[in-house]
């Protein structure tokens, strides 16, 4: 899993049936100090969350599928948690 | 997944059983705010996207899903056209 931020929220008319109702944020990806790394992902949430959350972000698409609840699903990275603090010890 | 444009078609009469009537997008992946980032690639189309449309793609096994029964060996799917995406 990887640690995240929610910066953004993307709508879709058109797409694949098993994505039907699911929600679709942008998150970028971050070190457990706060400081953002690599590209930014399309994920589907399903946890609830919102635009500047830090969140967990599981990027593989077996676990992705079952975040949505859908078996088969076209999607490899979801949203499966809030993060409400980290207690990183960048010096050990 | 992850946003990209659709910069292109790749038509290729010859190729796998499994790819037959499949159409091949060529994706520039976008950054949050709509710049190209990071390398262009090859993608089965699931959805009716076409040239010069936003879209999200998939990647991995999980890309040959909206195909099913069929499955056709690729690493990418157009999965969704994008309407528009808003930034905090």
């Amino acid at each position: 899993m990887q640690l995240a931020k929610v910066v953004g929220t993307v709508v879709s008319t058109r797409k694949n049936g098993k994505l039907e109702g699911a929600k679709l944020l942008l998150v970028q990806p971050m070190t457990p100090s706060g400081e953002a790394r690599g590209t930014a992902l399309l994920t589907i949430d399903s946890v609830g969350a919102g635009i500047g959350e830090t969140v967990l972000v599981v990027i593989e698409g077996k676990a992705a599928g079952d975040a949505l609840g859908k078996k088969a699903a076209a999607v490899d990275a979801a949203i499966i948690g809030i993060v409400d603090e980290i207690d990183y010890r960048g010096d050990l | 997944m992850q946003l990209a444009r659709v910069i292109g078609e790749v038509v290729a009469p010859i190729k796998d059983a499994n790819l037959t009537g499949t159409t091949l997008l060529i994706l520039q992946p976008l950054s949050t705010t709509g710049e190209p980032t990071g390398r262009t690639l090859v993608a089965l189309d699931s959805v009716g996207a076409g040239v010069g449309e936003n879209v999200f793609f998939v990647r991995g096994r999980e890309a040959a899903f909206p195909f099913y029964p069929a499955e056709p060996p690729t690493d990418a799917a157009v999965i969704g056209i994008v309407d528009h995406w808003d930034l905090s």
